[in-house]
């Protein structure tokens, strides 16, 4: 047996010396980037039964609205104009087809790995209206906001944001006010915490008692994580820890947030099939309003429809798990799939699908 | 999509505009890519940095780099990195 084997042993070990003793726990991640490593690991098969773990709202693409990919669409179909997004975004439906197919139809459509290629872009394509989709937790935000501020120092005429960034922790705040699943603690996710530190949970201990605590993603450290987890839960204690310190720090990066906060300031946003939550989005201040899509374009985003039968809304809440889905690996498999949490490799029903079948 | 890579810095140059911080050629594992260190202006060369979208989030030891490499190695994790040059 290896060292790190020895220690993962060890881990569900005492995961499992505490759970006996203790009541039954549900614990949420809210990282899709968990959700795959812990299917991928096998270690939700190895827990405790009476140690229940639910996905949450943790992959920005599985949140975006129907109504933004809608305007996406709409946009690629325009002939001046030309798409940027990260890949994740190019195939998931819209009510009339997904970026993918529009491509294929002769749409202009890029796949970028950074806000900055989309700048790029743009300055070499002065003929072209560059539009980025703006997508991503915190961690992908900063990006967006130098993005835009180095297109107003570059005096760019021709590239704009369709602003769909979201924020952890107003997400958080909602599942628990909502209070219709029974969350004991949170795995918070640890590349968002690598922006947004470990203070940045403090109301969600605060206010709702609940424990966070921040998590990598190595087998390992998400046993240690949930180590952490189902210790103050049996101990009756509410803290923010943190299993993942050698890279997430208390204030987090406070130059990423300076960013954000110089372009971005926080506003209502529209979660796929949940609807709209204060405060857990970001829109782009006046002096950056010229960057606008929606602004420069005139357009408004539709409503936020969700696909006949998709249970994605639950599913990202943790109110049901993608088998009970009636389309789950026969109407919709990631081949051909019907919703968002199906398109991502980080989406819940893509991983259930990928691991459980 | 909010997974951040780990890769060391090669070099050092000022962003075009200068404003926006540097720019570093960083290595994933044999991968160079253009990074901003808008985010990180301590970082330098042979740092290790946490990468997500084409900025560097913070600077990581080099022995936490190497267990994140070998994780993503292992678990075959799409990198996303795009094009490298
Ligand atoms: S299986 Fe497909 S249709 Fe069902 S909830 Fe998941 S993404 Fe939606």
């Amino acid at each position: 047996m290896s060292d790190t084997q020895r220690k993962i042993r060890k881990l569900i070990g005492q995961i499992e010396a505490i759970c006996l003793e203790s009541r039954p726990i549900c614990l949420m991640e809210v990282c899709g980037t968990h959700t795959v490593s812990l299917f991928r690991s096998g270690i939700k098969s190895l827990l405790p039964d009476s140690l229940r773990l639910i996905s949450g709202p943790g992959c920005p693409v599985c949140v975006t609205s129907q109504g933004y990919i809608n305007v996406a669409c709409e946009l690629a179909g325009r002939d001046e104009v030309t798409i940027c997004t990260y890949g994740d975004m190019v195939r998931v439906p819209g009510s009339n087809g997904s970026l993918e197919q529009q491509s294929a139809e002769g749409a202009s459509v890029v796949v970028v790995y950074s806000a900055r290629d989309a700048v790029a872009y743009a300055v070499k394509h002065p003929d072209r209206q560059v539009v980025f989709l703006a997508v991503g937790f915190e961690t992908t935000a900063p990006a967006t906001a130098a993005a835009v501020m180095e297109a107003k120092q570059k005096k760019l005429d021709n590239f704009f944001v369709l602003p769909g960034h979201k924020l952890v922790i107003p997400a958080m705040q909602m599942l628990l006010s909502a209070g219709e699943v029974a969350i004991d603690g949170f795995m918070c996710p640890g590349h968002v915490s690598v922006v947004i530190g470990t203070e940045a949970y403090r109301p969600i201990v605060e206010e709702f008692g609940k424990p966070c605590v921040i998590t990598g993603f190595e087998p390992e450290k998400l046993l240690q994580g949930i180590l952490l987890l189902v210790k103050q839960v049996a101990e009756d204690r509410a803290e923010v820890e943190n299993a993942y310190d050698v890279a997430v720090s208390e204030k987090g990066n406070p130059l990423a947030w300076q960013m954000i906060e110089k372009v971005f300031y926080p506003a209502a946003a529209v979660w796929r099939a949940i609807g709209e939550i204060p405060e857990s989005g970001l829109e782009l201040r006046d002096e950056f309003k010229a960057f606008d899509a929606l602004e420069h374009f005139g357009i408004e985003p539709g409503p936020d429809e969700v696909p006949p039968g998709c249970l994605c809304g639950e599913v990202i809440q943790g109110k049901a798990t993608p088998p009970e889905c009636k389309l789950f690996g026969t109407k919709c498999t990631p081949m051909n799939p019907v919703g968002p949490c199906m398109v991502s490799s980080e989406g819940t029903c893509a991983a259930w699908f990928k691991y459980k079948s | 999509m909010c997974l951040a890579v780990p890769g060391k810095i090669l070099t050092v140059e000022d962003s075009d505009p200068p404003e926006m911080g540097r720019v570093a050629k960083v290595d994933f594992q044999g991968t160079k890519i253009e990074v901003s260190l808008a985010m990180t202006p301590d970082a330098s060369c042979g740092d290790w940095v946490l990468v997500h979208a084409g900025f560097a989030l913070n600077v990581l030891d080099e022995q936490e780099a190497r267990e994140t490499w070998q994780y993503l190695r292992e678990a075959g994790v799409e990198l996303g990195l795009g094009e490298s040059d």
